[in-house]
């Protein structure tokens, strides 16, 4: 990458930055609860596509980590009283060791085998949570409802922009995490895994603890953002996690780009606002649409809207380097 | 005597990769041509891109029509019979359903049923064994079994893959004692792709020679069995 | 649990077998083709129910609009291969997951959207009254397994008598030998679709009277019918059968043991422990991957 594209990429990052902690102060308190849950998204999807996009492992049951680590928090704040900050750390850990533990048997699983697996988990999810065996922890059917969380008394923000702020806060080191794992020996790894496995476990790779790792801080991800969107909607009920929310996270990251960063947050952006526009037209437009966009995005733009705006601006570059040869620094 | 198969500038490539740059040769009617060469030469390519089952472009013309852009069912239907490397048997099916398939597309039930039994004429240990899964056929039967499916679709133009591959020599000469007899007794066309050389100037009339995906030498199989140096030179021996 | 309710839940267990059983063929048919799960063959066959309700709401006869939504469904899963799946025929899996979960999310909201999501009752043919009085079975139950049975004896005469059925199993299992014999297999994978959706179709008309008609019906259903395919063997149309009926009994067992709350949760570890165990299921070959 040329050193005035690097540049150019720190700038749009920053610009961003300030457009993101400028945003809640000119804008309604509904629609930053709206733009919270864009980054709660953001954040599960980032998860979600290190195991999906850059490990090649499909999970069509990521909803099942989203769950626990939403539950993880409503528990810990409704039943024991724990502060809102903690529960995260929580639901992260608690996620890792179950993503870890999921993803031990599922080595064996290849793609289709694994897809029909976390499919029948996110199928069955509901019905595990409303389980009466454990109605006294996860509230049945009716679910758990919590307070939401009051800004420091020094502060002059709501309630609803002081969350936002904890969660960019949140969102902004776990992007930064992933970025260094995957831009890191583990990240090539795990690509490596996904595009030529058997190469990757000739050359050393230890496949299998990688997959397992993937799946594990890929659920912990996930996790947390459950844990975050629970204290974002102060509720969680099993009817809120269907196999239509482990669906959306799909939809999310085909949209967004596979193996992608930045994608996650285009991703996220879909799936929170495209269901209030289409919501005015009918309440089964929503699932139209992203069934719609799933298999038109497969034929038309497999990259996803991330990797489109690449595609657009080397094309853009090679015009401008084009037309000023003596420009860009030679690499 | 007039071409049956004519191919002109075909090139074909697997991916990116081109492997064939521009071949030219034919198939006189009721003829046997030959195609030799060393590994990696492409034979078995050629072969697939008369069949269009790769990449290919150029002239091919079939009994005087373009089938360079037709697909492999298509070609097939026509009446072309590939026999491919490999064999190509349904290793599930029995024997006997192997070579229904091969007269899948006829709609002359009598003569098929007449064709199933010259077949059994031709291998005897098929009819021995028509009701065995294909699968558990020797390396042998499991070529007559492709050669006899090929056959049940009463082709004009058979395309055989290094039909001696991993056979016996004793097998090897029945084999060919056949091709023969079904060149002369039926007038099938024959495209003979063979590593076995010696063999395959015995049995045909017209030989060119592959390197590299190009033509190199090419003329009636009589002269080119008698030309020592290319002999030594090109076919090893 | 008494000897009388025993056997109730057997019987009542296979009559639910039967259709996991037709729904886990019509899953076994497409993989054998294209290697591929048809997440979306619930979806299908709740549509297609939906189509024959319609017909029925129009005062069609039922067996009229129980054919003429056969059909319908056969066409439709000839033009869905043709048009949705034939362009990632040789794409990766992921995307091709993604495409049928596309198509599973397209029909479930087309069926919400055209149909509404009210719950609605949907017509048995056979009597109220169970046969000859019996305490062990309705005559619903009987009939629709004695449906499911017949329609499978037609696909196993058609694929094992016909040249159009022998056809279509070599082009599952041998594409390129098939066009070599002039098989197209477009088509031949097109017509596998075709009678896959036929197949959810009559599953789906036996299920609605018992379970009534709304756009999330066949979710339960498919994951059992995965289970099945699974258990069978995912390449042996007989495993898929067995399968379906093994799973709808232990279904019921289970059920009444458990509870019925954790119905789903049986399939999901039924799944993940035949997968874990014997991915080929009962029937199904051992498969080496070449390196």
């Amino acid at each position: 990458m040329s050193r005035s594209s690097l540049g150019f990429q720190r700038a749009a990052l920053a610009l961003l930055l300030v457009a993101a902690c400028v945003l809640p102060f000119v804008i309604s308190n509904y629609r930053v609860f709206q733009f919270t849950l864009v980054l709660v998204y953001a954040i599960a999807l980032l998860g979600l596509n290190m195991l999906t996009g850059y490990n090649g492992q499909i999970s069509l049951g990521h909803g099942a980590f989203y769950a626990i680590g939403a539950y993880a928090a409503a528990i810990l704040m409704d039943r024991f009283g724990v502060p809102y900050w903690a529960t995260l750390p929580v639901a992260g850990a608690l996620c890792l060791v179950a993503g870890f533990l999921f993803g031990l048997p599922a080595l064996r699983f290849e793609g289709l085998y694994l897809s029909l697996a976390t499919f029948a988990l996110g199928v069955a999810l509901p019905q595990i949570l409303k389980y009466k065996g454990i109605e006294h922890w996860t509230g049945g059917a009716q679910g758990i409802v919590i307070n939401k969380p009051d800004p420091p008394p020094w502060l002059p923000v709501s309630q609803d922009q002081w969350l936002y702020f904890v969660t960019l806060a949140v969102t902004l080191l776990m992007f930064w995490l992933g970025w260094n794992l995957l831009r890191g020996r583990i990240g090539r790894a795990m690509v490596a895994i996904r595009d030529q496995p058997i190469a990757a476990q000739a050359m050393g790779v230890n496949t299998s603890m990688v997959k397992a790792m993937t799946f594990g801080v890929s659920a912990m991800y996930t996790g947390v953002a459950g844990a975050l969107g629970a204290i974002a909607i102060q509720f969680v009920a099993p009817d809120s996690f269907t196999i239509f929310l482990s669906i959306g996270l799909v939809v999310g990251i085909v949209v967004g780009g596979l193996a992608s960063i930045s994608g996650a947050l285009w991703g996220a952006l879909f799936i929170q606002f495209i269901p209030n526009v289409a919501d005015q037209i009918s309440k089964a437009a929503p699932w139209a649409i992203y069934g719609l966009f799933l298999i038109v995005f497969m034929y038309v733009m497999p990259t996803g809207v991330a990797g489109f705006i690449r595609i657009a601006v080397a094309r853009w570059r090679r015009g401008r380097s084009q037309a000023h040869p003596s420009k860009e620094t030679p690499q | 005597m007039a071409a049956l198969l004519e191919v002109r500038g075909l090139h074909a490539q697997y991916g990116a990769t081109e492997v064939l740059h521009g071949m030219d040769f034919t198939v006189a009617e009721g003829g046997i041509t030959t195609i030799l060469g060393a590994n990696g030469a492409g034979k078995t390519t050629t072969l697939r891109a008369v069949c269009g089952m790769v990449k290919r472009r150029g002239d091919v013309s079939f009994g005087g029509r373009r089938i360079d852009a037709l697909a492999t069912e298509s070609i097939v239907r026509l009446g072309v019979a590939h026999v491919p490397d490999g064999r190509g048997t349904f290793v599930n099916l029995s024997v006997e359903d192997n070579l229904r398939l091969g007269a899948y597309t006829r709609r002359d039930k009598a003569q098929v049923a007449a064709d199933f039994e010259r077949v059994f004429a031709y291998f005897p240990r098929l009819k021995e064994r028509r009701r065995q899964q294909a699968g558990t056929l020797s390396g042998g039967e499991q070529q007559m079994l492709a050669v006899s499916r090929a056959l049940m679709l009463r082709p004009r133009l058979l395309l055989l893959d290094e039909p001696s591959f991993g056979l016996a020599p004793l097998i090897v000469q029945e084999l060919f004692e056949i091709f023969r007899e079904i060149n002369a007794k039926d007038g099938v066309s024959m495209l003979l792709v063979e590593q076995n050389a010696a063999l395959a100037l015995k049995l045909a009339r017209d030989a060119y020679l592959l390197e590299t995906g190009r033509v190199v030498i090419s003329g009636p199989a009589e002269t080119i069995r008698n030309d020592e140096s290319v002999r030594r030179s090109y076919l090893g021996y | 649990m008494n000897t009388d309710l025993l056997i109730h839940q057997v019987f009542s267990g296979l009559a639910s077998g039967s259709i996991y059983a037709s729904v886990a063929l019509a899953l076994v048919m497409i993989y054998q083709a294209t290697h591929l799960v048809n997440f979306a063959q619930g979806e299908l066959a709740m549509f297609s129910t939906y189509i024959a309700w319609s017909l029925l709401q129009t005062g069609m006869p039922y067996w009229a609009a129980f054919f003429a939504t056969v059909a319908v469904a056969f066409a439709l899963g000839v033009l869905i291969e043709r048009i949705i799946v034939r362009p990632v025929e040789n794409a990766p899996i992921l995307s091709v997951v993604i495409v049928f979960i596309g198509l599973l999310v397209i029909t479930n909201s087309l069926a919400g959207w055209i149909f509404s999501y009210t719950i609605k009752p949907f017509p048995s043919p056979f009597p109220e009254q169970p046969l000859f009085g019996n305490r062990y079975v309705s005559s619903h139950e009987l009939g629709s397994t004695a449906i499911t049975l017949v329609e499978l004896a037609l696909l196993f005469v058609f694929f094992r008598f016909t040249p159009l059925g022998l056809a279509m199993r070599a082009a599952a299992q041998n594409p390129m030998s098939s066009r070599l014999v002039g098989i197209r297999v477009g088509w031949m994978l097109a017509l596998g679709w075709g009678l896959a959706g036929a197949l959810g179709a009559i599953a789906g008309i036996m299920v609605a009277p018992t379970v009534f008609l709304e756009p999330n019906m066949m979710s339960g259903i498919l994951l059992y019918a995965f289970a099945a395919a699974l258990l069978g063997g995912i390449d042996s149309p007989g495993g898929a059968v067995l399968g379906g009926f093994i799973v709808g009994v232990l279904e019921n067992l289970v059920g009444s043991l458990l509870g019925t709350e954790l119905k789903l949760t049986v399939a999901l570890v039924l799944i993940v422990g035949v997968l874990v165990v014997r991915p080929s299921g009962l029937f199904g070959k051992v498969h080496v991957t070449r390196v």
